[in-house]
């Protein structure tokens, strides 16, 4: 598979950010009904789904290079949005182990790794990076294994420790985050770190959902979609710098809120690591404008539903009460009551003009 | 980027007693073989005359790159099977199917210390342990309980690490229980692997000498399959049976009941079934205590039956 990167994209400032219509047919749509609520909507982590962002282990797109630039730069202005305790070294190695057989597995053309022994050599075609290191000796790479290898991934990630039957937040990559926050977090249970999430806790989704995730096993990850929206095609919403980004939320005007209003879907992924029995937490984020996504007739008409039914508390949430009467006075210009089939596929192979 | 089967083929067997034998496995596709940490065992399905088994044994190597799992299996009298193929009929060369590693019984980074305590074959595990805990660096402290006629074979296992921190007793009570676990440093977590009457009395021991539950670890393969039973199906008429390694979700769908399903673990409520008659044995945590205790419902993707026969309403 051979994909043509856009190189020149920016998350900041300027904003240059679009989907082609390639990458809005492949997005991960996320309501799979007319309207939302939690649910432990986990499962299997199988190759293939309803768009093709679920077909690897860890999706690479268009936006692939500029995204990896963006976490750069918030690295250099921010260090400590990759942080790693020390007694998860092992699990860095086995987080480092999987994407990298995972990329070049699923994407020779532009990954490649060979391994000596405990020799590797590591070819990333798309960021012109070639490194030799020896597996196990973290002196050998330029940062340690997983600042390393999430450095060239798209998405955040977190590294969990198991014990005493609960996932604790022992490490992480996490500069493309919805609201919140590593340093914050770091050491936290699993619900503690879930704590201020309406609604879930009374309904026993986080005890379901952590017994599931306690078994997950080496060979069979699991995965789950997740959503909020975002004003611009703003990757990194951090506690950390809410400043820059929380009065984009005061920007949004009948005229723009198309253009301007982003779904950021996360698709999470949840990977038994071996050596470490760690559990590694995928959150690769997809931002596409609801204009781009009104352009499948089914998203269109179902996205306006769900926001204009959403419960108050999630709306409170998800940060969108400021906007979201706005946005649905404009989603309700694509739904024109017709039906909508069950599932997340956009059910059109190309959009209309 | 699911994967749960593996050929593996046996490369070499090696006679270590009389009722001891080390079997070592390799990839039979020539595709490198998972990384098998200490603690973890694999699943294997043996063909025993017209019987097939799935027994599950402990490495007793870390594998990493090796290319290659070590086991030990014991022949057991009388046995389900499984050890007298093993023992009988395994040839080097052999194809066995079987699964990815799975660790039920890894070692904790956080342990200040490791002790371990065997009992028989459960040394296998330990063993592995031992070698990884060791390279580390980790502090490590074992000792195995034998019959006094296998204390010097697994003396020999344990001689590469020989020490005072490894030590082989003799007979049941060869060694102070009571004793040894008193005088662990705060920190200090426990793993023990035998039989059940051992790994029952470390775990209430040390419970009883205040050891925090989350630092006594015991030897376990899970619990995924179970004994045989029948479903019927009650709406469309017919009877599915369940085998002893499918779970009743896979029974269900291999005979083309359009069952729904999503996670698969027993979390999600998706698969929620009414039962009409027989006793679910649950194994999910969709369920509420009360729910469970009804027994009008089953998750068929996790949960078997205690009775012979299912009906649920589908």
């Amino acid at each position: 598979m051979t994909i043509a990167f856009k190189t020149g994209e920016s998350f900041r400032d300027d904003f240059r950010y679009a989907n082609s219509d390639a990458a809005i047919l492949r997005f991960p749509f996320p309501f799979g009904e007319d309207e939302y609520m939690y649910a432990v909507n986990l499962e299997p982590h199988f190759a293939g789904g309803a768009t093709d962002a679920f077909d690897t282990a860890f999706d690479v797109d268009e936006h692939y290079v500029s995204e990896c630039r963006e976490r750069e730069m918030v690295l250099r202005q921010d260090p400590n949005r990759c942080i790693v305790l020390p007694h998860m070294m092992q699990a860095q190695w086995d987080t480092l182990e999987l994407i990298m057989e995972s990329l070049a597995r699923d994407y020779p053309d532009h990954f490649q790794l060979e391994r000596d022994g405990r020799r590797w050599t590591w070819r990333n075609r798309p960021l012109g990076i070639e490194d030799r290191f020896t597996f196990g000796m973290p002196d050998t790479l330029p940062y340690e294994p997983f600042e390393y290898i999430t450095r060239q991934a798209q998405g955040d990630f977190t590294l969990q420790d198991q014990r005493d039957g609960n996932l604790y937040m022992d490490g992480g990559m996490v500069t493309t985050q919805a609201d919140w926050s590593l340093e914050f977090d770091l050491g936290m249970t699993f619900h503690e770190w879930h704590g201020p999430v309406p609604l879930a806790h009374e309904m026993g989704i986080f005890d379901r959902a952590l017994q599931y995730l306690l078994r997950v096993q080496y060979g069979h990850p699991a995965r789950r979609l997740n959503w909020t929206m975002t004003v611009n095609p703003r990757l990194d919403t951090s506690p950390e710098n809410y400043p820059v980004w929380g009065p984009d939320r005061t920007t949004i005007t009948p005229d723009n809120v198309g253009e301007r209003l982003h779904l950021r879907v996360e698709l999470q992924t949840f990977f038994r690591l071996p050596r470490s029995n760690a559990l590694l937490f995928g959150i690769r984020a997809y931002l596409a404008s609801i204009d781009e996504l009104a352009r499948v007739p089914k998203w269109g008409r179902r996205l306006h539903r769900v926001l204009r039914d959403l419960r108050e508390e999630l709306a409170g949430y998800k940060g969108l009460t400021r906007y979201r009467d706005i946005a649905v006075e404009h989603l309700s210009r694509y739904d024109d009551g017709a039906p909508t089939s069950p599932g997340i596929a956009p059910d059109i192979r190309t959009l209309p003009a | 980027m699911i994967q749960r089967d593996i050929a593996y083929r046996v490369r070499a067997i090696e006679s270590l007693s009389p009722t001891l034998k080390r079997i070592v496995l390799e990839s039979a596709t020539g595709d490198p073989l998972p990384v098998g940490a200490a603690g973890a065992h694999i699943a294997l399905t043996l063909k025993c005359g017209d019987r097939i088994l799935r027994n599950s044994y402990s490495l007793i190597a870390p594998s990493d790159g090796t290319g290659r799992y070590e086991l030990i299996v014991r022949r057991t009298d009388p046995s389900r099977g499984g050890s007298h193929f093993v023992h009988d009929e395994l040839t080097v060369g052999a194809v066995l199917a079987g699964y990815v590693p799975h660790n039920l019984f890894p070692s904790f980074s956080h342990a200040r210390k490791h002790l371990l305590i065997g009992g028989g074959v459960g040394i296998t595990p330990l063993l592995a342990h031992l070698a990884a805990l060791r390279r580390e660096g980790a502090r490590v402290e074992l000792h195995q309980l034998a019959a006094a006629e296998e204390v010097a074979l697994f003396t020999q296992l344990l001689a590469p690490w020989a020490g005072d921190d490894v030590q082989v007793h003799g007979g049941r009570e060869g060694l102070d229980l009571e004793a040894l676990l008193s005088r662990q440093p705060l920190g200090t977590h426990v793993y023990v692997c035998g039989p059940a009457a051992l790994m029952d009395r470390v775990e209430g021991m040390a419970v009883a000498l205040g050891w925090p539950d989350g630092r006594i670890h015991r030897e376990s393969f899970g619990a995924s399959g179970g004994e045989p039973f029948t479903v019927r199906l009650a709406r469309s008429g017919g009877e599915v049976r369940v085998g002893p390694d499918e779970s009743m979700l896979q029974a269900l769908e291999n005979a083309g009941v359009a069952a729904p399903s999503l996670c698969r673990g027993g979390a999600c409520g998706e698969c929620l079934t009414r039962v009409l008659e027989g006793e679910p044995e649950h194994r999910d945590h969709y369920l509420t205590a009360e729910e469970k205790a009804s027994g009008q419902f089953v998750m068929p993707c996790v949960s078997r039956a205690h009775s012979d026969m299912l009906v649920l309403d589908l």
